[in-house]
């Protein structure tokens, strides 16, 4: 028998359609149908200036905009050349981590709802609410951030705003035991994830899995530890591997991620370095409000970077980083104007999911469900 | 931080864990190498695609065992209009290349990589769906992200960003 499960279903995270070959209960073929959500984004970046795309980029993946934001700005400050201030980096690298510990209890939320253990749910909103409001206080938004900008950071942090995170940084390994606590030796959960949805490693390198998917798996590769970018060479944290290649395998990882985040936030907080938040770079990054009310060049470079943009020596560049979901990649070609020529975002969900035959053939249909939750998907980065 | 001149001289570049074997294997099919912004491209003879991306899976120094990305980039209106992009990385040395392959504008074609790493299946779908390049050896070669009965492909650069009207 064929089944549709989705495209509107609780437990696909969006509006993913997997069709479904059975047998009684046993699942015979899977095969995940997308594009829903798809609305050119790619495209759209190719007719607006440099700048114009860092908006676009949060819409990619709602859970991660700061990691879109830094893989953009990073690609594009590649192919600039444009050295970025300690500050900045240091900044990039806290909001990332905080993104990150927000990203991933999103999914062990909706992943434990799936799986039928409603309360964690409403644990982890608790303290995704105070990461947002923090998102708040430093970018004035609580999701579309846009807070990283060609050249730094858009604005100075808040006053307050360090005091803030210290605070949250405190209490939320707290938080992380309560959430262990409901799950980690709960039976229920046990059994509902233990040796379910297995994955070799080969099979996850071979299909392009990354991230928790792989690590999971016993493939221990972290873009962040080896091939470092923005300063992350400069912090000091372990990367979670686990070797069952199960979803317990992949929860187990995912939550000790949040414990080592904390950490990088830490070490962020505690090793902040003073100085500017932007490149000196006139040509490219936005004069202060200050400045332009009494310089001419930067009432100048202001109306010329709005108007018409800045122009990007041509090339083409590749820039990866380690997004909650795996590695996400902008491969930005630029032929010297000031609208990219081709801005292409390599999705760690969609290399993610194919994953999932190799993962549920032959198994339950409520496997299936664990499967899905436990590779993390975001459609809106899968779609584009 | 001034850019530094890309280099594009095969000599200075032969040792490169990606281009020696290549060359050990059949030097021909490099056609041209650039090392620029400290990334590597090599563009790489369109029928030897697949061979090329298997030797380097299989290399004993340097493994490329993991295919992060293939897209496609749209010259039109020059020719060879079409350049699909493979971007390759190396998890034992940490290490990354990327493969070009220039197709021409009418019927572009090229061999499919499913068989190297079955993760280009839906990296290549993606490609066929949104530039019209089709994948000889794809074994479920049909559109992803667009509708079934969807006309044209809208990454292409005479495709309006608006679409047609």
């Amino acid at each position: 028998m064929i089944l549709n499960m989705g495209p509107q279903h609780p437990s696909t995270h969006g509006v993913l359609r997997v069709i479904l070959e059975i047998d009684g209960e046993t699942v015979l073929r899977i095969m995940p149908d997308i594009g829903y959500l798809h609305t050119g984004i790619e495209k759209t970046c190719e007719a607006k200036f440099y700048q114009q795309v860092v908006p676009l980029t949060d819409r990619i993946d709602y859970l991660c905009p700061l990691t879109n934001n830094l893989c953009y700005c990073l690609a594009v400050e590649k192919l600039l050349g444009l050295e970025i201030p300690p500050k900045a980096q240091w900044m990039r690298v806290l909001l990332n981590e905080l993104t990150r510990i927000n990203s991933h209890l999103v999914w062990l939320g909706t992943h434990a709802l799936d799986i039928g253990a409603m309360t964690v749910f409403l644990y982890c909103f608790r303290e995704r609410e105070d990461i947002l409001r923090l998102f708040e206080a430093v970018s004035g938004q609580r999701m579309m951030t846009s807070y990283f900008r060609i050249g730094g950071l858009a604005l100075e942090p808040p006053l307050d705003f360090f005091d803030r995170v210290r605070d949250f940084v405190n209490r939320f390994p707290a938080k992380v035991d309560e959430y262990e606590n409901l799950l980690t030796a709960n039976p229920i959960w046990l059994m509902r994830t233990k040796g379910v949805a297995r994955i070799t490693a080969e099979d996850a390198i071979a299909l392009g899995a990354s991230g928790p998917t792989m690590r999971g798996s016993g493939v221990d590769f972290d873009l962040r530890r080896d091939m470092p970018y923005s300063s992350y060479d400069k912090f000091k944290f372990k990367v979670p591997v686990a070797q069952e290649g199960d979803v317990f395998a992949r929860y187990i990882c995912r939550v000790q991620e949040l414990r080592e985040s904390n950490t990088i936030v830490q070490q962020a907080l505690d090793g902040m370095p003073s100085g500017p938040i932007k490149a000196d770079a006139p040509k490219v990054v936005l004069p202060d409000r200050e400045k332009m009310k009494t310089q001419m060049e930067a009432l100048i470079y202001h109306f010329k970077i709005i108007t018409e943009g800045f122009s990007v020596p041509a090339g083409e560049v590749y820039q990866a980083v380690e997004s909650p979901r795996g590695e996400m990649g902008y491969y930005v070609v630029s032929d010297g104007t000031a609208k990219p020529y081709r801005v292409h975002m390599r999705s760690a969900c969609l290399a993610n999911l194919q994953v999932l035959p190799a993962m549920c053939e032959g198994r339950l249909i409520a496997d299936v469900v664990a499967a899905i939750g436990s590779i993390d998907i975001v459609l809106g980065e899968i779609d584009r | 931080m001034p850019l530094a001149p890309a280099i594009t001289d095969l000599e200075q570049l032969k040792a490169h864990p990606a281009i020696a074997p290549l060359l050990a294997w059949n030097a021909a099919v490099v056609e041209q190498v650039k090392f620029d912004r400290d990334e590597m491209s090599i563009s790489i003879e369109r029928s030897a695609i697949r061979e090329a991306c298997a030797l380097l899976r299989d290399d004993p120094a340097c493994p490329f065992n993991f295919l992060s990305d293939v897209t496609c980039v749209d010259w039109y209106p020059s020719e060879p209009r079409f350049e699909v992009i493979y971007h390759l990385l190396s998890i034992p040395q940490k290490e990354r290349v990327r493969l070009k392959v220039s197709l021409n504008g009418d019927s572009p074609a090229v061999e499919s990589v499913t068989s190297v790493w079955p993760a280009a299946n839906f990296f290549e779908r993606e490609v066929y769906d949104l530039f019209g390049v089709r994948f000889t050896g794809h074994p479920y070669l049909r559109r992803i992200q667009m509708p079934e009965n969807w006309e044209g492909h809208p990454l292409r650069k005479d495709y309006p960003v608006e679409g047609y009207r």
